[in-house]
């Protein structure tokens, strides 16, 4: 193992750790305020929204009806590996057709 | 009619909360694997070794930010271009640190500090959408050291056995986090209806991924637009105050 590759991930990993707890922190002074416990309280479904949105916005058809579907399963089941499952395959096979 | 869903421990142990959150995680996990084993196998090809991939995998441990590393790679490493790469792909994580305090507020910052190492996309998202719960900080991580093993058991495996899984598009594997995300935005959506603020956060990611690009833009301009929303939104009634 060369020392200055190794010097570099942990440079990388002190990046990525110092973005985490300068979240937290950040996060902790906020939620003194009612208003922003109240964004903070939303913040997570935002955040979910935000990550997937683009990936549909780029995949063409066959992901975002495999999206719909995967959407409509998870509101009545409550298992992650069912929509999951469904929607791989529902990817696969809409990608074959469309 | 969505099932009212029971939260994962009521009122059992830390134990049984680390577990929960272990089952409830192994699916993503499987997932992580699949993408480990690629990674591994690019970063052989690289021409990092197989001790340093491992290292790379536990300390490092961020995905979209590693393989783009790849991408960069050279001797001496570039470290400014690889720390920038590590900055603007994860800074979506200081959003979702942010929202961590509910998650660890039992824990001493001796305990809860470390823990925040564990925190992924997959994992927090998880947790969020378990929602809240007794040993809420137990449950978090027996999320996070599965999905931890798995990327560095199969950054391990990948580098050692090569090109195993080479297009997971053919399989519909790279679909597999976004339905893990619409999963689990569906659960945290459905206990928590606010229209507006999902619609701020889907058009401000669509415009930042449009007209700033990839990386944490959308995630961090979506995620801001949806707590704006949120923040300003008239509040009749005090319903979860403590």
């Amino acid at each position: 193992m060369r020392p200055e590759v190794l010097w570099a991930f942990v440079a990388m990993a002190a990046v990525s750790y110092a973005i985490r707890l300068g979240g937290f922190l950040v996060g902790g002074t906020l939620q003194r305020y009612q208003r922003l416990r109240a964004a903070i309280d939303q913040l997570p479904a935002a955040i979910l929204l935000a990550l997937v949105a683009p990936q549909l916005a780029h995949g063409g058809m066959a992901e975002r009806l495999a999206a719909l579907i995967v959407m409509a399963i998870a509101w009545y089941v409550d298992l992650l590996l069912v929509p999951l499952v469904v929607g791989v395959v529902a990817v696969v096979l809409l990608r074959a057709t469309l | 009619m969505p099932a009212s869903k029971p939260p994962a421990a009521v009122a059992g142990s830390a134990r049984s909360a680390f577990i929960a959150g272990t089952v409830r995680c192994a699916p993503v996990a499987l997932g992580v694997l699949v993408y480990g084993l690629i990674f591994g196998a690019l970063a052989q090809q690289a021409g990092i070794s197989l001790g340093e991939t491992a290292f790379m995998n536990a300390v490092v441990y961020s995905g979209s930010a590693q393989f783009i590393a790849l991408g960069l790679w050279s001797l001496p490493p570039p470290l400014l271009a690889l720390c920038l790469t590590v900055f603007s792909v994860n800074f979506r994580f200081f959003l979702m640190a942010a929202t961590m305090h509910p998650v660890l507020r039992a824990w001493t910052s001796w305990r809860a500090l470390p823990a925040l190492f564990w925190l992924t996309d997959e994992n927090w998202a998880i947790t969020m959408a378990s929602g809240e719960q007794p040993h809420w900080g137990a449950f978090f991580l027996g999320t996070g050291w599965l999905v931890w093993l798995a990327w560095l058991a199969a950054g391990i495996l990948g580098h050692s056995l090569g090109a195993v899984v080479s297009d997971p598009r053919r399989w519909g594997l790279d679909f597999a986090f976004t339905a893990v995300f619409l999963t689990l935005a569906v659960a945290l959506a459905r206990r928590r209806k606010a229209p507006l603020v999902w619609i701020a956060s889907v058009g401000a990611s669509l415009l930042a991924d449009r007209f700033i690009g990839g990386g944490s833009a959308p995630v961090l301009v979506g995620g801001f637009a949806g707590a704006i929303v949120a923040a300003l939104k008239p509040r009749a009634e005090e319903s979860d105050a403590p």
